[in-house]
């Protein structure tokens, strides 16, 4: 069915894939040493002790990043406005919904007593 | 061998849900009866159950949606009944044990069974139409869509005779949906039914987004997009972005139901405050689900009706993308009441009364394209008007529960019953028959039948003033939701009222049911040859009504918005027509089976799973994927329409308008 693209995204399957065999092998080599990376900091003593949760947060994004700029091939290009504003959608979704629940479920620990706490009151 | 599946599932003892059951049997015997018998199977499978042309899927959906109204309206009118009966000390006549299942099965089934369906049947016909197409972008994921669909509702249906269903109302909030407070299979029921069909609504925002942004006529820039693709656009974004939630939610519930988990029960460390956060998350985007494609076919409406360009097409498009995003961030305003602190209450009261804005700019829009029109008061537009004036009493509710501290009296009354089905029905569902009659005549060639459709639109105007007005008092006055009897006397005038209004409502469905049947009977008088019966402004009535299986025999070529209006002003009459012999041939999605085959497993392994047959949920699963793989094997996917065909197709179509 010969439809019009819009947009110049491709097609699957159409056109040239960028970057080809070598951007995949460079994008696994990244997210292996990423992956282990987060493994020797989970138990190392060269860093201070409270600030490995967030090294692990930081190595996790940039992980999700070389996921998505190698393996997704998502690019701030041209040819690549709809997949980047979908990225961009789906980033304040996410982050909406998840740093929205944090807050109110504080705010709800804060103001309400846990429910384990209430049922041992009660009895 | 049977689970937890044994005859006492069978409920012999209440009559109300056995006569019930046995009605539908009989009726459902009666047409496989008939089909069979007429031979009308082979049709019916060749050209619509395993079709995956958007139009068709489009009308089944509709169809799929007409139906579960009625049974869930049929839950209304027995509630409405019941409150009408049950004051100052009488009982009524359902026990409450069944009347929690009423009130949650109607809520569930309107919501997730007629408004979703409904709408996305709207879609499906509309869209890939006025963007100039030929079909969405993933035909066979439609027809999957679709099916997935409708076999959560025969889920829900089976639960009519089969067990129970859940008695916690339309989101079944733990800790009361847990094991341990409803040990029974019904919010299994309510959960896998959910499941099954989330899966059809979140392969359908894939879809639906994939062919807006990439498959559109030449010419047809984000500018010039019709409107309601613009609102259906917005719309799939948010079935996208929510869903998930949903799906994950009751992923949750699940693992408590079935392994013992503790996400959301008393002990143990759960929370089931984090479960009503999660659900409104996907909640309260849904209603904009909901009412954003709704706003789109008003738009239409209006601006056709009219006879005018729709007023601030810009401003519209805005306004529906303001919405988009604001909606994901005012879902704290359904549980206001459940402990956040008055800062937090504040900022999501603030946010909801924000999202008034972007509405009232709609509003005003419509107005303003009325304003100094031709106004042709038919059928579409009625429902139209019907929904400002409504709609706009249901927002300015809306926003006075956003004030936390009114939310704090008003929450869980009803006056939140009220206010919801005020813009529910108000919007939702005058939006759905406003589409329903404005795309009949082009989807089957013939219009409905104007004077009946009025007769249902008052009775639905009349009936839903009439029965949710008393609603708002009874409210003020501290009624409850899902309160099963009453001890105020004083509040059983009301109730025989809102009765009333029900009523009145059904003898508005009744009269929607005759308008088809007495179309279907006079449709050679009622055609409509032109493909054009109202004037319009956008694509879809460029082409041939009913409009042939490939759309367009050549592809539009669209130079500003409204563009079908611009090539009758040109006077190019909508085909760039070749000479007759340089017609080309045309390639379509081929049927496939594999939609209807995954639904049947998904049933399979549905129903296994609430009654805990594991051998059966095993053959399910299996069944699912080796559906999927065997599919996977399909090397034929697309058959030829030849050109000589579509040539005949043309030369009948311009002897029929000439």
């Amino acid at each position: 069915m010969a439809l019009p693209l819009q947009s110049g995204d491709k097609a699957p399957g159409g056109g040239k894939r960028r970057g080809g065999v070598l951007m995949y092998l460079a994008g696994l080599v990244f997210a292996v040493v990423l992956t282990l990376a987060s493994f020797w900091a989970a138990d190392t003593h060269y860093v201070w002790q409270p600030a490995v949760p967030v090294l692990l947060a930081a190595l996790a994004i940039g992980q999700m990043g070389v996921h998505v700029v190698f393996f997704f091939h998502i690019s701030s290009g041209p040819d690549d406005t709809n997949n980047f504003l979908a990225l961009a959608f789906g980033l304040f979704v996410v982050g909406l919904v998840v740093f929205g629940s944090m807050l109110i479920m504080s705010n709800l620990n804060a103001n309400m007593m846990p429910m384990d706490r209430l049922m041992d009151m009660q009895r | 061998m049977l689970g937890k599946l044994t005859w006492n599932a069978i409920p012999f003892d209440q009559p109300i849900p056995l006569i019930a059951s046995a009605l539908v049997l009989v009726v459902l015997a009666g047409v496989a009866y008939i089909v069979l018998r007429r031979g009308w199977f082979p049709y019916l499978w060749r050209e619509w159950i395993t079709s995956v042309d958007h139009k068709r899927i489009g009308v089944m959906y509709v169809l799929l949606a007409l139906v579960m109204m009625v049974r869930g309206f049929i839950d209304a009118l027995m509630m409405r009944s019941q409150l009408a009966l049950a004051a100052d000390g009488a009982p009524g006549y359902l026990p409450p044990d069944h009347y929690n299942q009423i009130f949650s099965a109607h809520g569930t089934i309107m919501i997730f069974f007629v408004a979703m369906p409904f709408m996305i049947g709207l879609m499906n016909f509309a869209v890939p139409l006025q963007l100039g197409v030929r079909d969405v972008a993933f035909p066979t994921l439609n027809s999957v869509s679709l099916w997935l669909s409708a076999a959560g509702v025969l889920l829900v249906n089976v639960s009519l005779l089969v067990g129970e269903f859940a008695k916690t109302g339309w989101l079944a909030y733990p800790p009361l949906s847990e094991l341990a407070f409803s040990p029974g299979v019904g919010v299994d029921y309510y959960l896998w039914s959910l499941q099954i069909s989330g899966v059809g609504s979140l392969l359908t925002g894939i879809n639906f987004t994939t062919t807006i942004l990439k498959l559109r006529a030449p010419g047809m820039g984000y500018d010039r997009m019709p409107i309601f693709c613009w609102t259906a656009l917005a719309s799939n974004l948010l079935i996208v972005a929510a869903f998930p939630i949903l799906t994950a939610t009751y992923a949750m519930l699940l693992l408590d139901r079935y392994l013992g988990f503790h996400f959301f029960t008393n002990e143990a460390g759960g929370n089931a405050m984090m479960y009503v956060n999660l659900i409104w998350a996907w909640g309260h985007p849904e209603v904009y689900i909901l009412i954003l494609p709704a706003f789109g076919v008003f738009s239409e409406v209006i601006a056709t009706f009219s006879g005018k360009p729709l007023f601030g097409y810009r401003s519209m498009i805005v306004a529906t993308l303001a919405i988009c995003m604001l909606s994901f961030m005012v879902w704290l305003h359904h549980f206001f009441t459940m402990g956040a602190g008055a800062d937090v209450n504040a900022f999501f009261g603030i946010m909801t009364m924000i999202i008034a804005v972007p509405t009232g700019v709609k509003v005003f829009n419509w107005i303003f394209t009325l304003f100094g029109g031709r106004v042709r008061f038919t059928t579409p537009m009625l429902w139209s008007l019907g929904f400002i004036c409504t709609f706009v009493i249901g927002g300015m509710t809306g926003v006075l529960m956003a004030i936390p501290p009114a939310d704090f009296v008003l929450h869980n009354s009803l006056f939140l019953v009220a206010h919801f089905h005020n813009v529910i029905i108000g919007g939702v569902l005058f939006g759905a028959f406003a589409g329903y009659t404005y795309w009949f005549p082009k989807a089957f060639g013939f219009t409905l039948d104007e004077r009946l459709g009025k007769a249902s639109f008052w009775c639905w105007l009349v009936g839903f003033y009439l029965a949710f007005m008393p609603l708002y008092l009874l409210g003020l006055m501290g009624a409850t939701r899902r309160m099963q009897h009453y001890d105020v006397p004083g509040w059983q005038p009301l109730m025989i009222a809102a009765l009333a209004g029900a009523l009145l409502i059904a003898l508005g469905i009744f009269f929607t049911v005759l308008q088809l049947m007495v179309s279907i009977r006079t449709r050679d008088r009622r055609r409509d040859l032109t493909g054009d019966p109202w004037q319009g402004r956008t694509l879809e009535w460029s082409t041939a009504s009913p409009p042939p299986a490939w759309n367009y025999s050549v592809l539009p070529r669209v130079e500003g918005a409204d563009a079908y209006w611009g090539m009758k002003q040109a006077g190019r009459e909508s085909r760039d027509a070749p000479a007759d012999a340089e017609w080309e041939e045309i390639h379509l999605p081929r049927r496939t089976s594999v939609g209807v085959v995954l639904a049947f497993f998904a049933v399979v392994a549905g129903f296994a799973l609430i009654w805990h047959i594991w051998w059966m949920a095993i053959v399910g699963g299996i069944g699912l994927i080796g559906t999927g793989i065997a599919h996977g094997w399909r090397t034929e996917h697309e058959e030829e329409i030849d050109a000589e065909t579509i040539a005949e197709t043309e030369r009948a179509r311009r002897r029929a308008t000439t």
